[in-house]
């Protein structure tokens, strides 16, 4: 018999949840076997889907226990590292350009819960996070941050170059823009390769008006390549905002011929679900691009306060109304799937191992001096190379 | 295979003769037929058979997954051949002259050339980036610049410049088989320029080291560097040089980066003195780093001053006159040798 629950006091009341009998059941068993319980919950979205040039997914998504608890530890993770980022650099451990992600970490886990490690993801700088939910680690990030050698680019590419080939993570390109066409190719190369596989080209709502993204997403439609548009609308391209840098910012519909998808960013089950739909329709019917409606509560950068272009209010507002750690919080206390105190307590923990991977990241070492020259190329032929003053720091390339 | 040559016999040894077209083409086919992870992307590639029809036959054989026409959009497919050979592929992109390369540039240089540096090893990029570089004949300052010096500023590019038919079947193998971008200089009016090859170089495992020069003809008076199609030229100048009593040795680059600074240096050493040959703007050129490679390492060895022969340092003009005057001749080269062989004046019969 199908049971409703509402919670009694929550903002994201418009839950409207069916729980077979044996959630019941489960329910009444100690709370430590949810995060491994699999029984089937369907959760409807926040907002419905915006379609365009294509009939889009339903409403309500499938998920379990065990997933909404691991989205609420993985973006709690993800939140923690990178305000910890925000204090490292701060105290100057990190060094140049530091984007941070907290606020749309729902992109990353709903994406990933739709998706497999053989899938391909490829964004821009803003890609610590991304990095995490591709299975890099804490230590990896930190590392890199701070330029060390246990570092996931050895301490050699910095915050906005993180890479995780063996699980389809492309990086980490700093150029605005020039990692839609990269994205297509990867696309290219699985269907070469007659993979069944897709790639999702991560890019924000400034880099949506680059030209190169027409290009590549002209060729994608022609070869009908397995490639899906992320449009990360976080509605400020540094501090510009959207609707002064894009005389159509629906950026949805900006494919034309290409079908698109407009997605509440900032829930992850509805991130899920169309990432879930845009494989499918990729795999079958070519290029598709989902706008993810988020938000960034840091600035641009660590360089950039981020308030000069938008007031405080709206940060808070965004942070009550709709931050997506706490919408999944009130989804797992809503349907009884952890205590408040349970909650919490994850977190404590999820404190505890991002300090502990600070820790261990400041034990790790700079790089060698000698590791200037190494990776210039994959095979070097011996040729040599020079530092700044050749006749005294030469050396020979692998 | 090849489908046209002519066949010579010198010597005893059988030698073939093919243009650098033909030798351009069955290097592309054999590298394709050996690996299909290689495609070939680019403007009129296929139906039209190559731009300059050296890629003809290629799209019957291997059909349009491999050989793949493209829009006139070349940041868009530049990327998509860089994001292509991230996953693994081996991608030839060709531009349809390297002037147009400048719309893809970022993608050459930061999104190609940087990566394996960046990811510390993780993303390597098999791909090669060629086509015709540098003056054709009459096509204006738009179409007629040499992108050597810029592309081989680079590092994690390597740059190859292929004078001869051996040479552009050698290097064109080398550069699709190097797990790195490599730019590959063809030059327009070479193409239908026709070489002696010998069986060796008809061979389907031919290959050519990257990053070693060749010496055309040995000398030991001046040596004389150049690639593309100035060693041509530099090849005529010796013959004049020799007319009047001066042995050059003239250096057929091939591999700009990485740059064969032993070859070179030894030559000096040999001779003393050194002129620098290429088409391309004389400020920050090739032979501006050749020069100054040869004064740090064999300054001791140099009996007169370097001596750099370049194109003017001007947009290329239209007219045939001016054209003429903006790229390198073979009266100048000749010149330049003089000079540095303190001979201003052709040698009058000795006293």
């Amino acid at each position: 018999m199908a049971l409703s629950r509402l919670s009694s006091s929550s903002a994201s009341r418009c839950v409207d949840l069916l729980i077979n009998p044996l959630a019941a059941a489960a329910a009444a068993i100690p709370r430590r076997l949810i995060s491994s319980d699999t029984t089937p919950i369907t959760v409807e979205t926040s907002v419905p889907f915006s379609v365009h040039n294509c009939d889009g997914p339903s409403r309500s998504v499938e998920t379990t226990p065990k997933e909404l608890v691991s989205f609420f530890k993985d973006m709690a993770t993800m939140r923690r590292m990178e305000i910890a980022a925000d204090s490292l650099y701060k105290a100057k451990l990190i060094r140049g350009f530091c984007h941070l992600y907290d606020g749309q970490e729902a992109v990353a886990v709903g994406m990933e819960a739709a998706i497999t490690k053989k899938d391909c993801i490829i964004t821009a700088y803003r890609d610590h996070c991304t990095f995490l939910g591709r299975g890099g680690t804490l230590l990896e990030c930190f590392s890199e941050l701070m330029g060390r050698k246990a570092g996931c680019s050895k301490g050699k590419g910095g915050s906005m170059h993180f890479y995780k080939k063996d699980s389809g993570f492309y990086g980490g390109h700093g150029i605005v823009g020039a990692q839609i066409p990269l994205g297509c190719g990867l696309a290219f190369a699985q269907k070469y390769s007659k993979d069944e596989n897709v790639t999702f080209a991560l890019y924000g709502d400034g880099a949506a008006n680059q030209g190169q993204l027409f290009e590549a997403l002209n060729i994608a439609c022609l070869w009908d390549l397995p490639a899906i548009l992320v449009c990360e609308n976080n509605h400020y391209g540094m501090g510009t905002a959207e609707w002064r840098a894009a005389k159509s910012p629906a950026y949805y519909k900006r494919g034309d011929y290409a079908p698109g998808l407009k997605v509440d960013g900032m829930d992850a089950l509805a991130v899920k679900q169309a990432c879930k739909f845009a494989k499918e329709h990729a795999l079958k019917n070519g290029p598709i691009i989902l706008e993810m409606d988020t938000y960034r509560y840091h600035g641009h950068s660590m360089s950039d306060p981020g308030s000069t272009y938008r007031t405080r209010d709206e940060i808070s507002g965004v942070r009550q109304e709709r931050d997506p750690i706490e919408r999944i919080r009130k989804l797992v206390l809503s349907l009884d799937l952890a205590t408040e105190k349970e909650l919490k307590d994850m977190e404590k923990e999820i404190r505890k191992e991002v300090d502990d991977a600070i820790a261990k990241a400041k034990e790790s070492p700079m790089p060698d001096p000698s590791e200037l020259f190494t990776n210039v190329y994959a095979k070097g032929f011996g040729t040599e190379v020079y530092g700044a003053d050749r006749k005294e720091v030469r050396s020979v390339l692998p | 295979m090849l489908s046209v040559f002519r066949r010579k016999v010198f010597h005893g040894s059988f030698i073939a003769a093919i243009t650098v077209r033909e030798a351009l083409n069955s290097a592309l086919d054999e590298e394709m037929s050996a690996d299909p992870k290689v495609f070939l992307m680019g403007e009129e590639v296929g139906e039209y058979q190559g731009a300059y029809k050296i890629s003809k036959g290629l799209l019957e054989k291997y059909g349009p997954e491999r050989v793949l026409d493209t829009p006139i959009t070349e940041a868009g497919f530049t990327g998509i051949g860089v994001g292509a050979a991230y996953y693994g592929l081996r991608p030839v992109v060709e531009f349809m002259t390297f002037n147009f390369s400048m719309q893809a540039i970022d993608h050459i240089i930061n999104s190609a050339a940087k990566s394996n540096y960046m990811s510390a090893g993780q993303i390597s990029v098999p791909i090669v980036f060629r086509g015709p570089n540098g003056a054709a004949a009459g096509v204006g300052a738009q179409h007629s610049q040499c992108y050597a010096a810029w592309y081989a500023a680079c590092p994690g590019l390597k740059v190859l410049t292929p004078y001869s038919s051996e040479d552009a079947r050698g290097l064109l193998k080398a550069a699709i088989r190097d797990p790195d971008p490599v730019i590959f200089l063809e030059n327009e009016l070479l193409y239908g320029e026709s070489f002696p090859v010998s069986a060796e170089v008809l061979d389907s495992s031919f290959c050519l080291p990257i990053g070693k020069a060749k010496i055309e003809k040995e000398g030991k008076d001046v040596t004389i560097t150049a690639f593309s199609k100035m060693v041509g030229l530099a090849l005529k100048a010796a013959e004049i040089l020799a007319k009047e009593g001066i042995s050059a040795e003239i250096i057929n680059l091939r591999s700009i980066r990485p740059l064969d600074r032993d070859t070179i240096n030894a030559s000096v050493r040999k001779t003393n003195r050194l002129v620098t040959v290429e088409e391309g703007f004389p400020q920050h050129g090739v032979g501006a780093e050749i020069c100054t490679s040869v004064i740090e390492e064999s300054f001791g060895y140099l009996d007169a001053p370097v001596e750099r022969i370049a194109g003017a340092d001007v947009p290329m003009p239209y007219a045939a006159n001016l054209e003429r005057s903006a790229v390198p001749q073979v009266e100048d080269i000749v010149r330049a040798a003089k000079r540095a062989c303190y001979r201003a004046v052709p040698m009058a019969a000795t006293a």
